[in-house]
C-alpha cells in the first residue's frame, strides 16, 4: 500500500504545504515593501513669497545644492580630498556615507545639504572625480532683508515630531519652524503633488506608472503680504541696538502690526546654509541674551506708570473721580498705617487728573485705585470689577494674533488674593501697587501697544495681526473689541497724555507740528543672584500714539534697565513716530544718541559677581 | 476513428493540459510585456515562440495519436541512447548560455537535449523494469537501474546544469513503485533529514538530537519485544553520525559561498534582500502584492518592473501569484496535483507493465518539476533553475512535456480500448 500511494501522498502533502505558505504570503496582509516597483516622486510647488505692507519683497527662494551619493556606484576614493572639498570632518563624512549605505545601496542619500551657489560652482568642477556622487539642485529660503526675523521666522527640515503630528510631511522636507513661516505654513508651502513611475529591478524608471492616471499635480503656494513696514522695522531695530527690550508699533485703526522688534534677536538667514546647526546651537546656548526669546511677545514685565492711564479711565467710568478731582501729594502718601508710597512730585503738589497724568503722580493714582476698589461692598467685588475693566483692554490673556508664540501676562483677580491672604483678609491698600503698574500685574510689550491702541481708538481695538493680504486678497476681517470704558471718558485722559509730551515727563519726545499722546514708565525690577533678590536698574518704558486727535500709529517701547522712561523709551518711540508720519527724522542728534547708545555695561553688572549700583 | 473512440481518451487531462498551456501563455505575455502590444504569432517575441511551440506540440499530438503504442516500446532504447549521445555532443557543438553548455542552436530555435533525456530515460527505465526477468531484489538489476538514471545526471551536472540533473531523481518513485526495498527509501529519507538537521542546527546539536531519537526508538522496540540486531542498528547509527559530520564538512568546505547562502536563506539563517536573496525575495514581494484576487492581467507592478529575474521561465509562478492572486496560485496548485494524482491512479489500472511504469515515470517527472519550481518560487526550497511544466516559457520543455503527455494519453487510451 505504501508503495502504491507514496507519490499520491507526497503530492497531496506538498500541495497542502504550498497552499499554506502561499496563504501566509498572499493573505497575511503584512505586505513586503513593494515600493521597489513604484517610484513616488514628490513635486514641490515653490514656497510662497513674503512681502512687506508696501509690497517690498522680503522673502524669496534661492537655489541650493545637495551632495548626493548612490553608494552602489562609488568606487574607492580619497575621503580626505572629498571632506576638504565639502568642508566637513573626515570621520563625519565616513559616518554619513556608511549610514547612507545602510539606508540603501541603490537609492540616493543626501551627504551634505544646503550647499551655496558659489560653493556648488566650485564643487561641480571636482565632483566628477568621485564616482557615485553628484550635486542636486533644490530650493531654500532667501531672506532678502535681514530684518523682522522674529516675525518672519525661519524654515528647517522636518523633525520626528513634525512627521508624527502631520502625515503630510516626509523625512527631508522643509517646514516653517517659527514666525509667519510656521503660522502660515499651510499657505506658504502649497500642496505637494505626486508623480508615480514604474521602476525596473535596476531601480531605473522605465516610464510613468499606470499612464500617470494617479499623478496628483501640486497646488500652488500662496504669497503673503505682511502688515510690517520693513523700513520702519529696520529703523526700529537700529534704535534698539545694544539694548534689550521690545518695540511694537500698531496701526490702531486696523490692528495691523507695523513693527515688532525684539532685541537682541537672530536673523532668519542664520538658519540657512551649511552653518545653520552651529548657528542654531550658538543662539540656543546664549542664555544671557536669549536671542531666540521674543521680548516683544513673550517677555512679561510689570507695565509701570502706563497703567495709571487705565486706572484713570476706570476711575472715570466707575464715577469715583472726574477730570476736576484733585489729590494732594506730599512726595508720596501714607496709603495705610505705616505704609508710605513715595512719589517724585514735590511735597504739597496738588494735581487734578490731567496734571496727575503728565506728572505721573503715584499718589493721585493710588488714591484713585483705592476709591475704585472701595466703591464696592468688599475688596473682592471691587477688584473683580477693576480686573474686568483692565481685561477689556486685552490684558491678562493671549491676544490671538497670528504667531504661535506669546504670553498671557497677568491681571490679578480677587480669588488670587483670596488664595494668598485668605478670603477678604486684604484690601485696596494691600494691592495698592496695581495702581502704578507694579506688583502682580504682568504685561508684554505687544499687550501694552494694544491697550494704547484701544485708548487711541477711544474705546475699542482690533486684534493685532501680522498678515495684511494672502495672495493679494485682504479678506481677513476682524471683529471690533470694545473696552468697558465709555467713549467720552477718553478725551480728558488723552489730553493728559498729550501733556505728558508737551509739559510732562516725556518732553524729550516732542515733535514739531505733531501731537503725541504718551505715557512714560519707570519699572522697578529684581533678579535672583545666588538665591538673593537684588534690585536692578529700572526698566524704561513708554507708550504713545500720534497724531493724538486722529491716531495713525501706536508705539510701545520697553528698554530693559534703561532707567527713566524718558531716557530711552520715550525718545525711541518719538523717533519711530516721526519716521513713520513724516518719512524722515529731523532730530539727528537724538537719533544718533539712541542708535549709538549702549546698555551693555548695565547688563553686565549682575554677572560680574561684585556689588553694583543701580539707577545711575 | 469513430465517435466512440474519442471518448476513450482521457478528456479531463486533455482539458487540463490546454488550460495549463494557455494560462502559461497568458502569463508569459504579461511577464514579457513591454508596453506595446505584441503579436501572438511573432517568432521574434517570447510569447510568439511559445505559441508556435504549442501549435507544434499539437501537430506532434496528431502523430502520437495515430502511432501504435508498440512503437514506443520498441524505440525506448533508441530514444534513450540518442539523448545520451546528444548530451555528450553538447561538449563539442553545444552553445553556452548563462554559464552552462546545455543548448543546441539552430537559427532562431534552440534545443535543450536534457529535456529529451527526461523522455528517453522514462521510456528506457520503463522498458527495463517491465522486462519479466528484472528483479529489483537483485543487486545486479538495482545497479543497472542506477546506471540508467545516473548517466544523464552526470552528463547534465557537468554542463553544468545541476537543476536539470536533480530532476532525474524523480525516477526514484517508479523504481520504488516497482518493488525496490523500502529500506532504501527510508534510508534516503534518513540521510536527507540528517542533512537538513545538520544545516539548521550545528553538527553537535544534530548529533545529540539524533542520539535521543535513536535511543527512544531502541527502547520502543525493546518494550514491543521486537528482536533487535544490535550490531545492525549500531552500524546505521554510525552511518547517521558520519553523514551528519560529512554534511557539515561538505557544507563548510566543498560548497561555495553562493551555495551556502542560498541554503541558509531558505533556512532563514540569513536575511538578505539585495544580494543573493534577491530573486526569492522579489518573488515573495510579487506574490504578496497579488493578495487574494491579484492585481489583474498586465497590472502587476513587480512583473512589469521585471523585478523577478527569469520571471517568464523559472519564476513564472511569481507572475501568476501577482496578477492572479491567491485564487490563481491555488487553482494552479490544485490543477497540478489533480493531474498528477489522476495520471498515477489511471496508470495503476494499466495491465501493461511498460505503459504503467512509463505513466508513473511521467507523473513523477511532473510532480518533481512542480514541487521544486513552486517550492523555490515561494521560498521553501533553495533557488534552482527548473521550469514549471506546461507553463514556463521554453520550447524544448513545452515540446517534450507535451510529447510525454501525449504518449501517456496514447497508452491510457489503448488501455480503455483493450478493456
Amino acid at each position: 500500500m505504501i508503495r502504491k500511494n507514496l507519490l499520491i501522498w507526497i503530492t497531496v502533502i506538498s500541495s497542502v504545504i504550498f497552499v499554506i505558505q502561499l496563504a501566509s504570503l498572499q493573505l497575511s496582509g503584512d505586505s513586503f515593501d513593494r515600493d521597489f516597483a513604484i517610484q513616488e516622486i514628490s513635486i514641490y510647488p515653490e514656497r510662497g513669497l513674503i512681502f512687506d505692507r508696501n509690497g517690498e519683497l522680503l522673502v524669496a527662494n534661492q537655489p541650493m545644492y545637495e551632495l548626493i551619493v548612490i553608494p552602489e556606484n562609488t568606487v574607492e576614493f580619497d575621503t580626505v580630498q572629498l571632506s576638504n572639498l565639502i568642508g566637513i570632518e573626515q570621520n563625519e563624512l565616513s559616518k554619513r556615507i556608511s549610514s547612507a549605505r545602510k539606508y540603501s545601496t541603490k537609492l540616493p542619500s543626501v551627504i551634505q545639504s544646503q550647499i551655496s551657489k558659489e560653493k556648488n560652482a566650485y564643487l561641480q568642477e571636482k565632483i566628477w572625480l568621485f564616482d557615485g556622487f553628484y550635486l542636486r539642485k533644490n530650493s531654500v529660503r532667501d531672506y532678502i532683508r535681514p530684518f523682522a526675523s522674529n516675525v518672519i521666522g525661519y524654515t528647517g527640515e522636518v523633525d520626528q515630531n513634525d512627521i508624527i503630528s502631520n502625515p503630510y510631511y516626509e523625512k527631508g522636507e522643509m517646514i516653517g519652524k517659527q514666525g509667519i513661516e510656521s503660522y502660515y505654513e499651510d499657505k506658504l508651502r502649497g500642496v505637494k503633488g505626486k508623480r508615480y513611475f514604474q521602476k525596473d529591478r535596476f531601480n531605473r524608471i522605465i516610464g510613468p506608472y499606470n499612464d500617470s492616471k494617479k499623478d496628483i499635480p501640486p497646488k500652488k503656494a500662496d504669497n503673503i503680504t505682511l502688515t510690517i513696514d520693513i523700513k520702519l522695522q529696520e529703523y526700529a531695530e537700529s534704535l534698539l541696538k545694544n539694548k534689550k527690550g521690545g518695540i511694537v508699533a500698531i496701526e490702531p485703526s486696523s490692528g495691523e502690526v507695523l513693527t515688532l522688534v525684539s532685541a537682541p534677536t537672530y536673523q532668519s538667514n542664520q538658519f540657512i546654509g551649511q552653518n545653520r546647526s552651529v548657528n542654531f546651537q550658538n543662539l540656543l546656548n546664549d542664555t544671557i541674551n536669549k536671542p531666540l526669546f521674543d521680548r516683544a511677545l513673550q517677555a512679561q514685565y510689570s507695565p509701570g506708570s502706563p497703567m495709571k492711564i487705565l486706572n484713570a479711565l476706570i476711575g472715570l467710568q466707575e464715577g469715583v473721580i472726574d477730570e476736576s478731582t484733585t489729590f494732594t501729594c506730599n512726595a508720596g502718601h501714607y496709603y495705610a498705617r505705616n505704609a508710605f508710597m513715595a512719589c517724585h512730585n514735590k511735597f504739597g503738589t496738588i494735581s487734578n487728573l490731567r496734571k496727575g497724568i503728565y506728572n505721573s503722580c503715584n499718589t493721585y493714582f493710588a488714591k484713585t485705585y483705592k476709591m475704585i476698589i472701595d466703591k464696592y461692598d468688599s475688596p473682592s467685588l471691587g477688584l473683580d470689577s477693576w480686573s474686568k475693566h483692565i481685561k477689556s483692554f486685552g490684558l491678562g490673556d493671549y491676544l490671538g494674533y497670528d504667531l504661535y508664540i506669546g504670553k498671557k501676562g497677568f491681571i490679578p483677580e480677587s480669588n488670587y488674593y483670596n488664595r494668598f491672604y485668605g478670603n477678604n483678609r486684604w484690601s485696596a491698600s494691600t494691592t495698592i501697587s496695581n495702581s502704578i503698574g507694579q506688583g502682580e500685574i504682568l504685561t508684554t510689550p505687544i499687550q501694552m501697544a494694544n491697550f494704547a491702541s484701544a485708548i487711541a481708538n477711544r474705546g475699542f481695538f482690533y486684534k493685532p495681526h501680522f498678515v495684511k493680504k494672502i495672495n493679494n486678497q485682504a479678506n481677513i476681517s476682524f471683529e471690533k473689541n470694545l473696552t468697558s470704558i465709555d467713549k467720552e471718558n477718553f478725551e480728558v485722559v488723552i489730553n493728559g497724555m498729550v501733556d505728558v509730551v508737551e509739559r510732562g515727563t516725556a518732553r524729550i519726545a516732542k515733535i514739531k507740528n505733531i501731537n503725541i499722546a504718551g505715557k512714560t514708565g519707570t519699572v522697578e525690577n529684581f533678579i535672583l543672584i545666588e538665591g538673593e533678590k537684588k534690585q536692578l536698574t529700572d526698566h524704561s518704558t513708554f507708550i504713545a500714539f500720534a497724531p493724538a486727535e486722529d491716531p495713525k500709529i501706536v508705539v510701545s517701547v520697553f528698554v530693559e534697565n534703561g532707567y527713566w522712561g524718558s531716557r530711552w523709551a520715550a525718545p525711541i518711540a518719538s523717533l519711530i513716530i516721526e519716521k513713520y508720519l513724516t518719512g524722515n527724522v529731523e532730530r539727528k542728534w537724538l537719533e544718533s544718541r539712541m542708535i549709538n547708545g549702549s546698555l551693555l555695561a548695565e547688563y553686565e553688572k549682575p554677572y560680574k559677581f561684585q556689588n553694583f549700583t543701580i539707577n545711575e | 476513428m469513430n465517435r466512440l473512440s474519442i471518448l476513450k481518451y482521457d478528456l479531463v487531462s486533455i482539458a487540463l493540459y490546454i488550460v495549463l498551456v494557455s494560462f502559461g501563455i497568458i502569463n508569459i505575455y504579461s511577464s514579457s510585456f513591454n508596453g506595446s502590444s505584441m503579436s501572438l504569432f511573432d517568432l521574434s517575441s517570447i510569447v510568439g515562440k511559445q505559441v508556435i511551440f504549442f501549435f507544434l506540440s499539437l501537430v506532434v499530438f496528431i502523430f502520437i495519436l495515430f502511432t501504435r503504442n508498440k512503437f514506443f516500446d520498441n524505440s525506448a532504447s533508441i530514444v534513450y541512447f540518442l539523448s545520451i549521445i546528444l548530451l555528450l555532443g553538447l561538449f563539442v557543438f553545444g552553445v553556452e548560455r548563462g554559464g552552462a553548455r546545455s543548448w543546441y542552436a539552430l537559427g532562431p530555435i534552440s534545443f535543450q537535449p536534457s529535456e529529451l533525456a527526461k523522455f528517453g530515460t522514462a521510456l528506457f527505465l520503463s522498458k527495463f523494469l517491465s522486462i519479466i526477468q528484472t528483479d529489483l531484489k537483485r543487486n545486479r538489476d538495482i545497479l543497472i537501474v542506477l546506471i540508467i538514471i545516473v548517466v544523464p545526471i552526470i552528463l547534465t551536472t557537468i554542463q553544468p546544469d545541476p537543476g536539470s540533473a536533480l530532476i532525474f531523481l524523480a525516477f526514484i518513485f517508479p523504481v520504488i513503485r516497482e518493488g525496490l526495498n523500502l529500506n532504501y527509501f527510508y534510508f534516503g529519507l534518513y540521510i536527507i533529514s540528517t542533512l537538513i538537521l545538520t544545516l539548521i542546527f550545528n553538527f553537535l546539536v544534530s548529533i545529540a538530537i539524533l542520539t535521543i531519537i535513536f535511543l527512544t526508538y531502541l527502547i520502543y522496540l525493546r518494550n514491543k519485544k521486537i528482536k533487535v540486531s544490535l550490531l545492525k542498528y549500531i552500524f546505521s547509527f554510525f552511518i547517521l553520525i558520519s553523514s551528519s559530520f560529512s554534511t557539515n564538512y561538505l557544507f563548510e568546505n566543498v560548497l561555495e559561498q553562493r551555495h551556502r547562502d542560498r541554503i541558509n536563506l531558505v533556512l532563514g539563517k540569513e536575511i538578505d534582500t539585495s544580494g543573493i536573496g534577491y530573486n526569492i525575495n522579489q518573488s515573495k514581494i510579487a506574490l504578496s502584492n497579488g493578495g487574494f484576487f491579484g492585481t489583474g492581467f498586465l497590472e502587476g507592478t513587480q512583473t512589469k518592473g521585471n523585478f523577478v529575474p527569469r520571471q517568464h521561465t523559472d519564476f513564472i509562478f511569481s507572475t501568476i501569484g501577482e496578477e492572479w492572486g491567491f485564487i490563481g496560485t491555488l487553482i494552479t496548485i490544485v490543477i497540478f496535483s489533480f493531474l498528477i494524482i489522476r495520471i498515477i491512479t489511471r496508470a495503476d489500472k494499466q495491465p501493461n507493465h511498460f505503459r504503467r511504469i512509463y505513466s508513473y515515470c511521467f507523473a513523477s517527472l511532473v510532480f518533481f518539476h512542480f514541487f521544486l519550481n513552486v517550492g523555490m518560487s515561494i521560498g521553501l526550497i533553495p533557488s534552482i533553475g527548473i521550469p514549471l511544466p506546461f507553463i514556463s516559457y521554453g520550447g524544448s520543455s513545452l515540446l517534450i512535456f507535451s510529447l510525454m503527455f501525449f504518449v501517456y494519453l496514447n497508452f491510457d487510451s489503448s488501455r480503455l480500448k483493450e478493456s
